[in-house]
């Protein structure tokens, strides 16, 4: 047991998967001898070589594109994107190829591949470093997309999502990386994909969020329960898509209220798939309308506006109450 | 210090051994064996056939859009000829007679082009990717099948086909670019059909040669007379033995060209003259290689209408496969069925259940098949 941070966490997961798994390998810009330009993929290349971690020439669809096509012959890439906001450059191939695969043939083929991706705010750098885009990838059938939200769930979903036969979008929080630092075992811990933790049980409202939203939802949970002595049940989703409904819906059957907190613009976000589900599930539980607080529907703010765009404690606090008191 | 010419300097050869007037280049004839050219004929012959027929089956509403090759049989035929059953074949979507070639059974093909995607799954023994629709992007799926098997240490050739049109894509580039630097062995085809739908190829490049723009890589390129299937076997052979041997990536441009419609649903007439039409099907490969094996004696009697009977077996076949299934559209999303498709797939066989109980209730005639080869008498009207 040891106190690592994101980026640590991230690295202990591929190190023993790739020594566990010689199918495993990694591919991407810089991925190699620099070791990621967050340091993620640090020291593989010297411990497994240049033909297991690729510093792939500078190319997205193709990062992705030979990686199906390494998939479809029975390894298992692990492909980063050095920016969520680059990853349009191959979002056919995630969409039209790597998705698809299983279903376009019929089973005899699949697409057991990671892809990772910084994603979020809170780095202080130019347009395309700062977006949550995780809506365009839970729309796609075919694909599981995985948001953790801290150095232990980060490293038992990367295990699990390197282990799971379908590709995975495998977002990780920028903001994150290098903040707090978390007790993450030696030996490997397993996430399973598809299930949400509830992360504090409460009784009056359910406040669900994931990635870099977590902290700000658990911080805004405790101001509430300080200063107006409310009991809030917070979810931490962890799988994006498939959605873990269950989990959510029986939380709503026993508050009866709902906030849901995220990063991207809120029209036709996660939330909206959040509301509606509850909506569909738990219509007869609801005390009050579910409330969405995201960021909100402009193209990006520009890191100095950053904090006014993307959700913090005050406006997730603000939401809990109007919703208890409606 | 003045400008000064770089070392080396790069050539681009063009390749033909037997032309459209019957002249052999006796010099570059490729050793085939007589049971070879045999096999070879007839697999172009039975593209060339089939083609035909599912232009027919097209027109009477039995499948549905489909890219005919008519006019490319040569360029396909010539190349995946020279591969083994154990080395990968990567189309686009226009390489019927290849696949035909490599195991795909015709009433597979006809089923996918039908509209069931159980036509589009390869047989667990077989090492071909199924069709992929969005141009040059199955370039890079190609690449990375000849970096996993470099990786596993295999002795496997990845051959990997497009258009002109391709060229264009970023993905073409991008696909090249990574096996140069990879060095991994793949044979990239390019069948030059010069149109891609209505734009001739000049509208699509200025280079001189599509063979060319292998240099910019790192490889060898080399254009071939893509009607000339001596030619096309000759260029892919050396380019396989090549890749076989760890000496990496080649670029063949077969010259050829599309004699019918881009597609089912395109009309050619308005964007090309009947003149350069009837130029090409004055260079047909057919033509040329039916005179070559006819000198060497090498025809076989009957053999048409041997294959159109084994057309029709299969087409038979193709009409009496069950209809689809609706329910399976769940069944290959994921490898395990996530709960909301699993009540999505609950919601449907209620409906479907349903509809056979409201049919029965209301005596209604059964409902239509899915599939759309069993609509032909109302497509016909």
């Amino acid at each position: 047991m040891a106190k690592l941070n994101m980026v640590k966490a991230l690295n202990l997961a591929l190190h023993q998967e790739m020594e566990r798994d010689p199918d495993v390998l990694v591919i991407g810009e810089d991925v190699g001898v620099d070791g990621g330009v967050f340091r993620v993929t640090e020291d593989l290349h010297r411990k497994f070589g240049g033909r297991r971690v690729i510093d792939s020439p500078l190319a997205e669809a193709a990062i992705i594109g030979t990686s199906v096509g390494m998939a479809l012959y029975g390894l298992k890439p692990v492909c980063e994107i050095q920016f969520s906001g680059f990853a349009f450059q191959c979002f056919h191939q995630i969409e039209n190829h790597a998705a698809r695969y299983r279903t376009r043939s019929q089973g005899r083929f699949h697409c057991q591949m990671v892809i990772r991706m910084p994603y979020g705010g809170g780095v202080r750098a130019l347009e395309h470093h700062t977006e949550s885009e995780e809506q365009f990838y839970a729309h796609i059938p075919g694909l599981k997309m995985v948001i953790p939200s801290g150095p232990r769930t980060a490293r038992g979903l990367l295990v699990g999502a390197i282990r799971d036969p379908d590709p995975v979008i495998f977002f990780e929080a920028k903001g994150l990386y290098h903040a707090a630092r978390e007790e993450v075992p030696d030996e490997i811990e397993t996430l399973p994909l598809g299930r949400a933790q509830v992360v504090q049980e409460g009784k009056d409202l359910t406040l669900i969020a994931y990635g870099a939203m977590l902290r700000v939802a658990r911080e805004a949970a405790q101001v509430l329960q300080d200063e107006d002595g409310v009991e809030i049940e917070v979810i931490d989703l962890l799988t994006i898509s498939p959605l873990d409904r269950e989990t959510v819906v029986t939380s709503v059957q026993k508050t009866g209220r709902a906030v849901i907190v995220h990063e991207a613009p809120k029209s036709f976000g996660p939330g909206a798939e959040i509301a509606a589900t509850i909506m569909e599930a738990a219509f007869l539980s609801l005390e009050a309308p579910i409330r969405r607080v995201a960021a909100y529907d402009v193209s990006f703010a520009g890191f100095a506006r950053e904090k006014a765009n993307v959700p913090d404690v005050a406006r997730v606090v603000a939401a809990c109450r109007e919703t208890l008191a409606f | 210090m003045p400008r000064r010419v770089l070392d080396p300097q790069f050539v681009i050869e063009h390749l033909s051994i037997l032309d459209s007037d019957g002249n052999l280049d006796t010099a570059l004839e490729p050793d085939i064996a007589p049971a070879d050219l045999k096999r070879l004929y007839r697999a172009m012959l039975l593209g060339r056939r089939l083609d035909e027929r599912m232009v027919r089956l097209q027109r009477q509403g039995r499948i549905g859009t489909f890219a005919p090759i008519k006019g490319q049989e040569a360029s396909q035929m010539g190349s995946v000829f020279t591969l083994r059953p154990t080395d990968w074949m990567v189309p686009s979507f226009r390489e019927t007679a290849a696949m035909i070639y490599r195991g795909w059974p015709i009433e597979k093909v006809l089923l996918l082009f039908a509209g069931s995607l159980e036509g589009g799954r390869p047989a667990p023994d077989q090492h071909d990717l199924p069709i992929t629709v969005p141009v040059a992007t199955q370039l890079p799926h190609a690449v990375g099948l000849a970096y996993a098997a470099q990786y596993r240490e295999d002795n496997v050739v990845v051959m990997a086909y497009f258009g002109d049109g391709a060229t264009s894509e970023g993905d073409f580039h991008e696909a090249l670019n990574f096996a140069g630097v990879w060095h991994v062995p793949i044979v990239f085809v390019c069948q030059n059909n010069q149109w891609a739908i209505s734009v001739p190829i000049k509208k699509q490049t200025h280079s001189r040669t599509l063979a060319q723009k292998a240099l910019a890589y790192g490889f060898p390129g080399i254009q071939v007379d893509g009607n000339d299937v001596l030619a096309v076997y000759a260029a892919s052979r050396e380019a396989v033995e090549r890749a076989r041997a760890g000496e990496g990536p080649t670029l063949i441009e077969c010259v050829t060209y599309r004699l019918g419609v881009h597609t089912t649903a395109d009309d050619p007439t308005k964007y090309r003259s009947e003149e350069e039409v009837k130029a090409w099907e004055q260079k047909d490969p057919l033509t040329r290689f039916n005179a070559y094996l006819q000198k060497k004696n090498l025809l076989e009697e009957g053999l048409e209408e041997q294959i159109d009977a084994e057309i029709a077996a299969a087409v038979q076949r193709f009409e009496a496969m069950a209809a689809a299934d609706p329910l399976t559209i769940f069944d290959h999303v994921y490898a395990e069925l996530p709960p909301h498709l699993r009540a999505q797939k609950e919601e449907l066989r209620e409906r479907l259940e349903k509809d056979v109980e409201r049919r029965a209730d209301e005596e209604l005639p059964p409902p239509l098949p899915m599939r759309g080869q069993r609509k032909t008498s109302r497509w016909q009207n």
